[in-house]
């Protein structure tokens, strides 16, 4: 009978009070390192993302949504802006690089984005297959697209309008597949890649067949004129977003105002809408975080009170094994070990029941988003929530085992 | 095998008791009698060691109690003395025979199922075994907590009040089972009653 055997059966004897105490223990637990977890890989990713752009340029409306759509591609774009007013932009000498974006199509949920090959480099995307776009309608897939799509090179698709994932097709028109890339832990997986005028192309199309249907009853020339009109539409031609990079400080200094108050289109800053983000999040994140520690608390006063009652209840029992030979600081050990065996079941539960609500979370954002936060290995949140779980194991059970250890055994004998 | 000497105590704040000097040899029964608040359970205490006199000293088996200290002292009652209480109190979280079983992991003594088994044969509880003891009567209780003092063969067996809350016929029944335990186990045993029952079974006495 070792004192670990006999310190589980005191636990197992107290089923209902242990059973609370590791409750809290694990709501706690899994509350703080699902938190953790969660704001960690947010804000890798978004840190991730982000990196290198300095201006996102877009038409006027929310700066956050602007950032949310161009940059994460989660959000509904702000409009178009057009390509000529974003050429003098492009052209600026404080611009190191532009990347031009066009979206509003996807397939199947993911998004095709019509960019140039810069795109690529700025996310140090290499090909796992293939090559990049060449002709107007050539495709690259990203790595999570054609890990689910299981779609290969020579595949075949109609993009969808909008982001629904039964949206109306654009049917005349289909994409090939000439790439796929490797991943690079980025937005770039997530997106369907091709050149800006696919995009145009794809659109042109579509308003030319919508004319052809409205204008059934027209007359003929109008009709032709009409879709010469179309065609030569380049002057007009519009784009989403355009992400920036500033040759020095100075762009940053000068550009972003001289856009918002000169041009028709908007500058956001990813790095302020990004904190600003962090900052409404960071108050659900530490409220979160903070009620988790809180439980943490209450599950060690509940570890505290059940061992107090169960020693009062076994104080006898404690008197007993003194009088059979054990000494104060083997009852000081089985009250410990009563604790942190506790206090351990606690730990796993929490643990599991983390990283249950992570892949929920996960498997929610992936639907919604294509948001997922993967969980492989043992997170640093993990390893420190085992001595501090383990250590108010060690406080809650100080005074009990104090108290155990201090015991007066003839007394207690005498009152039987 | 047991022996005091000039042995008093006396409480803080209360009575002071001085004992006789005693001595009870292997295979021998003492008696201690006397009415309630004579020091019976204070002397029974004394001679495990659970409390320090306040003069003379108890040797059990050559070796002085009172001069061993802290945890040798735990270790030496687990090893030499078992101990009858008026209730027999166990560990109610585990078996009996896991109760018998603890006693020797805690007098360092190694695991002896058989003998464990044999014990609660021979006082008519083997079926109890694996029984909380919270599930056996008052009578196989005792019996119990007699098997418990004698599973780690101990050189000295102290009784406190061990019939007191029997009747008649488990009264006779542990008496028997008691005078088996020095004659069949080589110990000595010393009983704190009042019991006049037991008076008339151990002709061995000393009144305090």
């Amino acid at each position: 009978m070792k004192m670990l055997q006999l310190a589980y059966a005191n636990l197992k004897e107290h089923f209902l009070t242990t059973t609370l105490s590791i409750m809290l223990l694990s709501i706690g637990v899994g509350m703080v390192s699902f938190i953790v977890t969660v704001s960690e890989q947010l804000n890798d990713r978004f840190n991730r993302d982000i990196r290198g752009i300095d201006m996102v340029v877009g038409a006027k409306g929310s700066p956050l949504q602007l950032i949310l759509s161009a940059v994460y591609q989660v959000d509904n774009p702000t409009g178009n802006i057009p390509l000529s007013e974003v050429s003098k932009i492009q052209r600026h000498p404080l611009v190191k690089y532009s990347i031009p974006l066009s979206y509003g199509d996807s397939y199947q949920g993911f998004r095709i984005v019509g960019t140039d090959t810069l795109y690529l480099s700025h996310f140090k995307a290499k090909f796992r297959e293939g090559k990049p776009w060449q002709k107007s309608m050539e495709v690259v897939l990203g790595s999570t697209v054609a890990e689910r799509l299981g779609m290969g090179l020579g595949g075949h698709f109609h993009g969808t309008h909008g982001f629904e994932e039964e949206g109306h097709a654009h049917e005349e028109m289909h994409y090939s597949v000439v790439g796929i890339l490797e991943s690079t832990g980025t937005v770039a997986d997530r997106l369907i890649l091709t050149s800006t005028e696919s995009v145009w192309d794809i659109h042109n199309h579509e308003e030319a067949a919508d004319a052809e249907e409205d204008q059934t009853h027209e007359e003929s020339e109008e009709h032709v004129h009409d879709k010469e009109d179309h065609d030569h539409e380049e002057g007009s031609a519009e784009i989403t977003a355009l992400l920036v990079k500033f040759k020095n400080p100075m762009g940053m200094m000068q550009l972003p105002r001289f856009i918002n108050e000169k041009t028709s289109m908007q500058a956001a800053l990813p790095a302020i809408e990004i904190n600003r983000l962090y900052e409404l999040m960071g108050i659900g994140f530490s409220t979160l975080q903070t009620i988790g520690i809180l439980i943490m608390i209450i599950a060690a006063l509940s570890v505290f009170i059940s061992l107090l009652n169960s020693l009062k209840e076994r104080k006898y029992e404690l008197a007993l094994m003194r009088s059979l030979g054990a000494s104060p600081a083997k009852l000081f050990a089985l009250v410990i070990q009563e604790s942190l065996l506790l206090c351990l079941a606690g730990y796993v539960f929490g643990i599991i029941l983390g990283r249950i609500a992570v892949m929920t979370l996960s498997s929610f954002g992936e639907e919604q988003f294509h948001f997922s936060v993967s969980q492989s290995g043992v997170s640093a949140v993990e390893i420190w929530l085992l001595p501090f779980t383990l250590g108010i194991g060690l406080v809650a059970a100080a005074i009990p085992a104090i108290r155990a250890y201090r015991s007066d055994i003839s007394t207690i004998l005498r009152n039987e | 095998m047991l022996q005091t000497e000039n042995l008093s105590f006396s409480y803080a704040n209360g009575p002071s008791f001085s004992f006789p000097n005693l001595s009870v040899k292997a295979e021998e029964v003492l008696l201690v009698l006397g009415r309630s608040g004579k020091g019976k359970t204070t002397l029974l205490h004394l001679f495990a060691g659970l409390m320090e006199p306040k003069s003379g000293s108890v040797s059990i088996d050559g070796q002085s109690i009172t001069e061993l200290k802290g945890s040798n002292r735990d270790s030496f009652r687990g090893k030499n003395i078992g101990m009858v209480f008026q209730q027999a109190q166990f560990i109610r979280s585990v078996s009996v025979m896991q109760n018998l079983q603890l006693a020797r992991s805690l007098a360092g003594l190694p695991n002896d199922e058989a003998f464990a088994k044999k014990l609660l044969t021979e006082l008519g509880i083997a079926d109890k075994a694996n029984n909380r003891p919270s599930e056996l009567s008052i009578g196989e209780r005792q019996r119990a907590g007699i098997a418990r003092a004698l599973v780690t063969q101990p050189k000295v067996v102290l009784a406190d009040e061990p019939t007191s809350a029997l009747d008649d016929e488990n009264c006779q029944l542990v008496a028997d089972l008691l005078q088996k335990t020095v004659t069949g186990h080589g110990a000595a045993l010393v009983i704190v009653t009042h019991d006049q029952r037991l008076k008339n079974r151990f002709p061995n006495s000393v009144e305090i």
